[in-house]
């Protein structure tokens, strides 16, 4: 029991809330650009790196530089969606999602370019893990997402229920002409989607680079089943993608655990394929999601 | 020398380029008539490498294999193969908006790319399969057997290009562009929307099996790592899209001219300093990619644009 709670159930939160965060974007991106944004793996893979450089020089705790890399992102993200996205805005939307896959090779090489292409760390050696009433023993960066992913639900749902701009995020979401002809300024709600969405993909490529290692691949690795946890929270529902991204966090850590006998119920070679199962199980008999989303 | 090394570079470049030529095409059929985005390219195309690979190699104790078939069986087989993968792909996602058959089509690659890893009783793993044949090895000897297997892929490039002919021109593939262009007045028109988007899905992905076949059979080795499939991918999307999607001729005009540029640059980037020479072929990269939003902003219909076949009328 401590040991299925120390070595899987806080793993799998922690990864769960790195997908979660990642699936907010993509899932605001699809519900109100209206596609699929296959560029949000590396723009994560770009703020991580943002993070890395300013480690070098400034010596403190690499979540403290987080900023920097947000900042980078917003700005990438920004200038992306001005020259290359908005161009093709008139077109079915097919082509943004072919030109997105583009866009995530230019972010990869450049950062191979600039970076280089090997592994890299944030620090070396072995952090002790925090004791939790004297029996369950937790990594201190599982127990930071988890709480910080936490603290920005709770903020991503002020915002968007409170605030007049997060309000009117949710109206284009659900009728992008009512909302135009209602008055609302959609390019405000567009320049905003992506300053949240490439906000939290910095900070997802923060923890899952600290939780292993800095790498070009890092981001297109989880873009898979940030996709599945987008798609089961209900595209357009940034807390359905939250929960979507617990569930499937959990559901490829889990999977490996021996439930029945000694060996893993699915070889720890095959998790990554468990996002993607759930994701067809689900395109096939619930497409709209978990949470009643919409379904494009 | 100098001349022959020239001649056996543009050999190998033909014969890159035909198999491209051959991913072209199927993905003209996919994309340029039907409208599908497919994202898994490299996924259908390690199926058809495969699959032909395992058919036609001697017995080996460290993979399955021994069934030692002539090569053409080999192709076949990769083309059920690879189709049979994009059915199931497309039988789940074709209903649902583009996106989703564009993240399921990434998925299944990346499945596929983890059985492979994984499984080393089929395909030995990241150590790959070895003694691949070539087709009508025994005509020749030494590198005149690189000219032989020149003509064969071409061969393929023609057969492949006349069935998309074929198809383009045939009232099959009206239908397909009726439905590309104006879903609901095709649906009401009485046209199965769903099933003509499987069977374009499934034409496709059989032909990118062919083109992976090929290449298995051209390099004679093949590992996971042999590769990069996110490359392959986006390269075949650049090259339709360059080359004028829709347009059969323009799918293998395009291939030849990218796949010219991109081999031909890595000539001049490899005399570079070594630590140049690492980072040019990001550079590339970063050019391609940036090429691909030129090509969709101004330049959406390509070198060869889409161009109706004639409407011919029976002599009475």
């Amino acid at each position: 029991m401590i040991e299925f709670v120390n070595f899987y159930l806080f793993p799998a939160l922690a990864i769960g809330s790195i997908y979660a965060l990642g699936a907010v974007g993509i899932s605001m991106i699809f519900g109100i650009l209206r596609f699929a944004h296959f560029a949000h793996g590396d723009l994560m893979t770009l703020g991580t790196y943002g993070v890395l450089a300013m480690a070098a020089i400034v010596p403190v705790n690499p979540l403290l530089l987080i900023p920097f890399g947000i900042a980078l992102t917003i700005v990438s993200a920004l200038l992306v969606d001005r020259y290359f996205y908005k161009p093709l805005r008139e077109l079915p939307t097919i082509y943004t999602v072919i030109s997105s896959f583009g866009i995530a090779l230019v972010f990869r090489s450049i950062v191979q370019l600039v970076w280089g292409s090997q592994n890299q760390v944030f620090f070396t050696g072995v952090k002790p893990p925090m004791v939790l009433f004297d029996t369950f023993r937790v990594s201190v960066l599982h127990l930071q997402a988890v709480i910080l992913t936490a603290i920005i639900a709770v903020l991503l749902h002020y915002f968007l229920t409170v605030t007049r701009t997060g309000r009117s995020m949710r109206a284009v979401a659900d009728d992008p002409e009512l909302a135009e002809v209602s008055g609302l300024d959609t390019a405000k709600v567009i320049r905003w989607t992506w300053i949240i969405g490439a906000s939290l993909a910095a900070i997802a490529g923060t923890f899952a680079a600290l939780n292993t290692s800095v790498h070009p691949n890092l981001g297109w690795n989880l873009l898979m089943p940030m996709f599945a946890a987008a798609i089961l929270g209900g595209i357009g529902k940034p807390m359905g993608a939250m929960a979507g991204g617990f569930i499937i966090g959990l559901a490829e850590e889990l999977s490996s655990y021996h439930w029945i006998g000694d060996d893993a119920l699915i070889s720890p070679s095959y998790k990554t394929a468990v996002a993607f199962v759930l994701m067809i199980g689900l395109l096939i008999f619930r497409p709209q999601g978990l949470f009643k989303g919409r379904l494009l | 020398m100098e001349l022959t090394g020239l001649f056996f570079y543009a050999v190998s470049l033909l014969i890159l380029g035909g198999i491209y030529a051959i991913l072209c095409l199927a993905l003209n059929v996919q994309w340029g008539m039907g409208g599908l985005f497919n994202a898994g390219i490299a996924g259908f195309y390690g199926v058809g490498a495969y699959t032909s690979a395992i058919l036609t190699t001697p017995a080996s104790s460290k993979h399955l294999g021994g069934f030692g078939l002539p090569v053409p069986l080999g192709l076949i087989g990769a083309a059920i193969l690879a189709g049979l993968a994009g059915w199931a792909v497309a039988k789940i996602c074709v209903r649902l908006k583009s996106d989703y058959l564009a993240m399921a089509s990434i998925g299944i690659a990346e499945i596929l790319r983890l059985v492979i890893v994984n499984e080393s009783w089929l395909t030995n793993g990241s150590l790959g399969l070895s003694r691949i044949p070539r087709p009508l090895a025994d005509l020749t000897t030494g590198r005149m057997g690189d000219v032989v297997f020149l003509g064969f892929v071409w061969f393929v490039v023609l057969l492949v290009y006349l069935a998309a002919s074929r198809l383009h021109d045939s009232p099959w593939g009206r239908s397909l562009r009726a439905i590309r262009d104006n879903e609901a007045s095709a649906a009401a028109t009485g046209k199965d929307v769903e099933k003509f988007r499987i069977q374009t899905f499934v034409i496709g992905c059989a032909i990118m099996g062919i083109g992976g076949a090929l290449s298995a059979h051209y390099f004679r080795f093949l590992s996971p790592t042999a590769t990069d499939p996110l490359l392959v991918t986006f390269l075949v999307w650049v090259m339709l899209m360059a080359g004028g999607s829709g347009n059969n001729r323009g799918a293998i005009l395009g291939a030849l001219t990218i796949w010219t540029l991109w081999s031909v640059t890595e000539i001049f980037t490899n005399r570079l300093p070594p630590e140049w020479a690492t980072r040019s072929s990001f550079i590339r990269m970063l050019l391609v990619g940036l090429l691909l939003q030129v090509v969709l902003q101004r330049f959406r219909s390509g070198l060869l644009p889409e161009k109706s076949p004639p409407v011919k009328f029976r002599k009475e």
